[in-house]
């Protein structure tokens, strides 16, 4: 096979798991390399994506067109009632706005859009331009806010200063604005907000019935399926459960800091870390062990119906590799462990915005031979998949078709998913599209891996 | 809850968007420049731009698109983006190996005061850009125009940069590739090979975005236009520009730098601009039209003549960019039907006369507009006040159609939840026979479905 070099400059990036071999620790957390194909976003996407299925606020996208035009509608963030969130709403900046400044447009589309939609609060995000050309977007909220009454938050989100990273942390700085201002009367102390579900698929949804049947009230779900008027009284709840450690740690910190509001990283997908993730929350009421009953009792229900229903597919699948590159490091924990239940193991391991503390845990988790990346690119990915033969891609929207190119399987485990992955009938759906997709008739057609049928 | 946002009652907005149907031009630009044999689209902005750019492109084509970005930080927005895009060049001639990069600004860039012709020569006589490889550029902010002319103005920047005039004249034709699908372009090449022409045809997405199952990821697939067909669009014998908003621009500069007459032409979607391309480019190439394409030709016409009943006095909405929206409307008043609401995104007063010209000749009452202001949300109002028979427009356009309950024909970029545009032509006659095909596909599939059961027919 031909060689494919690794960007210079990325080798601190790039780690392969082998007894004896340098022991060098992965550097993360930093921009991509200038030049490189990088399947990174930028700050304005990390904000935008955190703040998106909150469906009755209005998200007003303060720039020119592209960028409102590229986040209208893309998350299938499910919700059950308003979708207010699903509209693309823009100011459009034109060259003489750049010149002279945004802030009267923005104000009167604020005006105009909070007149004609009635929201319950409206997230301005500020884009690259927005920085540069010094539009005082607080100034424009804060008078929109007292004019309309309704909170008026901006979110500072320019592309350039930072990672997507730092645009979950502008995200959850201006929920930050919100959590607090309702009344938190009658909530009970049994009771949780889940943090960093986005109702991808209506994810939330399943997760959210699990947690009642155990006798847990939701306070709110930041931010699947969300709602302002729940987002103001997240305060009230007594404990914080965050997936999607990336997005939403910032804001479970920020709430025990300010409301003493302890918090529990969690993962829904698959049966190990969705069973732990009900018996975490569980353990935080000792006082209630029926509430430990109602989570065993869950438990042993789905897993009774799932576990033999999943045995068709690890018969299929074992000894199948895959390789997994998604968003945030915490995922990928979850689906080595899920992979592993299905008989395939993890041949690649990667994250676009894991952390030290991630790489450390990827590194002791994953099997000799493993190679591990941080912001990978794709000529970084096509040169591992072929190298150690894997028969699965699990990644994003750009991912999927070099995957199809090569002639392995794929799995969208980003934005794109149709299906819930997430929970114990996630667990099914997630080995059935493993399955179709590595064990697809087609690949019989095909020339795979490089190699010529 | 979705689709009933939009209010019936249409008031002046200041300056406010709502659903666009246009979006910026970067994208255009790196459309364009996937069209060119190894090239790399490199993107001097933030690394967002260029995420969302190949995100989009992937769903609209379900093919890798690769492109490169200056990953703008927060230095580089206070210092210049001078740096980064040097690191860049470095990194991408290294590590990714293409053969050309074409770099297009941003926003962000644009607004700092980057200016791209400088660094790149910088990166010349720094010696950055090895022996026989190449580094173009256009100017795209997302503050101007739309995805149409950042296309045109990368266009614009290949025809400028690589044409040289050796002073002796090729026997070849140029042919400028508007923004059209990868499909669309292969048809181009078939109906030039078919007439006996030899063509130029740039840029070409063709065995770029629509490449086959290999087993391989080819980072530069085996089309595009090539270095050298590129240099040699200096000594062609004449020059047609398919799309007044997206080509001519490149046709004009061409013109300017190596004295290569042009001639400017619609797309050739349907029939009448089908038949003045097949005339331009027989005239000018010195050929008669062979039979097939006039037998090609007699079938289109036989079947608007055959389906002509189902077709007469729809009323149909559209949508989408200057240079399809022009030859689509005039094809849809030959096929006796009403584009009686039409909205583009796509500013320009050139586009607005044209449209103008052939609406006030044939159909007077038809409301237009492009530009500010005219979105998708306006022209959900218009069909809210005055229903149609038919939307034609990209996805975007699945909200209204379900919300007015109007059939609905997918036409444009992006389309996002179908396929079939990368690989079969809206343009010449068998694109014309696709499109009235899908037209009354959809309109006698809403006709079966809303029949009473006595009037429901076995034969249409």
């Amino acid at each position: 096979m031909e060689q494919i070099s690794i960007l210079e400059g990325r080798h601190k990036q790039v780690f392969e798991k082998k007894t004896g071999g340098e022991q060098v620790e992965i550097s993360c957390d930093t921009s991509s390399l200038s030049g490189s194909v990088s399947q990174r976003a930028c700050v304005f996407c990390g904000s935008r994506v955190v703040l998106y299925p909150v469906a009755d606020a209005l998200h007003l996208v303060h720039g020119p067109i592209g960028c409102a035009a590229y986040t209208w509608d893309i998350r299938g963030a499910v919700s059950s009632g308003p979708e207010l969130h699903r509209l693309s709403f823009s100011t459009d900046l034109q060259e003489m706005d750049v010149i002279y400044g945004g802030e009267k447009k923005l104000y009167h589309s604020l005006i105009e859009l909070i007149e004609q939609y009635k929201p319950k609060a409206a997230f301005i995000y500020s884009t690259c331009i927005v920085g540069l050309i010094g539009d005082d977007i607080e100034a424009v909220c804060r008078k929109v806010a007292k004019e309309t009454g309704i909170p008026v938050l901006p979110v500072h989100s320019e592309g350039f200063k930072g990672t997507k990273k730092d645009g979950y942390k502008a995200a959850c700085h201006a929920l930050m604005q919100l959590i607090g201002t309702g009344s938190t009367e009658d909530i009970s102390k049994y009771s949780i907000n889940i943090l960093g579900e986005f109702n991808l698929a209506g994810e939330a949804w399943i997760i959210r019935k699990y947690y009642e049947k155990m006798g847990i009230e939701v306070v709110s779900t930041l931010t699947g399926d969300g709602r302002i008027d729940a987002v103001r009284r997240a305060h009230g709840a007594s404990l914080n459960v965050v997936q999607c450690s990336g997005s939403m740690t910032w804001l479970a910190k920020e709430m025990e800091q300010k409301y003493g509001i302890p918090y529990i990283r969690v993962s829904y997908f698959g049966i190990e870390d969705m069973s732990k993730s009900l018996y975490d929350v569980a353990k935080h009421f000792p006082e209630r062990p029926d509430i430990m009953e109602a989570a065993k009792q869950v438990v042993s229900e789905e897993v009774k119906e799932l576990y033999p229903s999943l045995q068709k597919f690890k018969k299929a699948l074992t000894g199948k590799k895959a390789a997994i590159y998604v968003g945030g490091a915490f995922k990928t924990f979850s689906l080595i462990k899920a992979l592993r239940s299905i008989g395939m193991s993890v041949v690649l391991a990667g994250s676009q915005t894991g952390n030290k503390d991630d790489y450390a845990r990827l590194k002791e988790m994953c099997d000799e031979g493993t190679v591990i990346v941080d912001d990978s690119n794709p000529v970084e990915l096509s040169k591992f998949i072929l190298e150690k033969e894997a028969d699965l891609l699990i990644g994003g929207v750009k991912e999927r078709p070099i995957a199809f190119k090569l002639g392995i399987g794929f799995c969208d485990h980003n934005h794109e998913r149709k299906i819930p992955l997430a929970g114990f009938v996630g667990m099914y759906n997630f080995a059935l599209e493993v399955y179709q997709s590595v064990m697809s008739p087609v690949w019989q057609f095909a020339p795979r891996k490089g190699v010529k049928i | 809850m979705l689709l009933r946002h939009t209010s019936k009652e249409v008031k002046e907005r200041e300056g406010l968007t709502i659903n666009p149907a246009k979006t910026c031009q970067p994208i255009g630009a790196m459309y364009a420049a996937l069209g060119i044999h190894g090239c790399l689209p490199h993107s001097h902005g933030s690394q967002g731009c260029c995420s969302y750019h190949r995100s989009t492109l992937t769903r609209h084509y379900k093919e890798p698109v690769m492109a490169a970005t200056s990953s703008f930080t927060e230095g580089a927005s206070v210092f210049g983006g001078q740096a980064n895009l040097l690191a860049a060049i470095d990194t991408i001639f290294s590590v990714y190996e293409p053969d050309i990069i074409a770099v297009h600004s941003t926003c962000l860039s644009e607004t700092i005061g980057d200016d791209l012709q400088q660094i790149t020569r910088k990166a010349n006589d720094d010696g950055k850009i090895p022996e026989g490889k190449r580094v173009i550029f256009a100017s795209t902010p997302s503050f101007i125009g739309s995805h149409v002319t950042g296309y045109a103005n990368m266009v614009t920047g290949i025809a400028q940069q690589f044409a040289v005039s050796t002073g002796v004249k090729k026997n070849q034709i140029n042919i400028i590739a508007g923004w059209m699908e990868p499909s669309d372009m292969r048809e181009i090449k078939r109906l030039a090979k078919e007439l006996g022409v030899n063509i130029v045809l740039f840029p070409d997405t063709s065995d770029v975005l629509d490449a086959p199952q290999t087993g391989k990821h080819e980072f530069y697939p085996k089309g595009g236009t090539t270095i050298p067909e590129l240099e040699s669009i200096g000594d062609s014998l004449h020059t047609l520009a398919l799309g007044s908003i997206s080509a001519e621009p490149a046709a004009i500069a061409l013109e300017k730098k190596c004295k290569v007459p042009f001639e400017t032409l619609e797309v050739p979607i349907g029939l009448t601009a089908t038949d003045r391309f097949i005339m331009s480019l027989s005239e000018i190439g010195g050929v008669t039209v062979p039979d097939e394409i006039t037998a090609d030709r007699g079938r289109l016409v036989d079947v608007i003549a055959d389906m002509e009943q189902y077709l007469y006095g729809k009323r149909v909405a559209l949508f989408g960019d200057p240079d399809q929206l022009v030859p689509l409307t005039e094809f849809l008043l030959d096929l006796n039907m009403k584009p009686v609401q039409i909205v583009s995104g796509t500013p320009g007063q050139r586009f607005e006369k044209t449209m103008r010209e052939i609406l006030d000749a044939r159909s007077p009452e038809t409301k237009f507009k492009n530009g500010i202001g005219a979105d998708m949300f306006l022209l959900h109002q218009w069909m809210k006040n005055e229903p149609v028979d038919l939307l034609i427009g990209n996805t975007y356009g699945k909200y209204m159609a379900r919300d007015e309950d109007v059939p609905f024909i997918r036409f444009g970029f992006p389309i996002l939840d179908r396929i079939g545009h990368s690989y079969f032509p809206n343009v010449g006659y068998s694109g014309g026979l696709r499109l009235v095909e899908k037209i009354l596909t959809a309109l006698l599939d809403r006709q079966d479905r809303d029949a009473l059961e006595e009037k429901f027919e076995l034969v249409m």
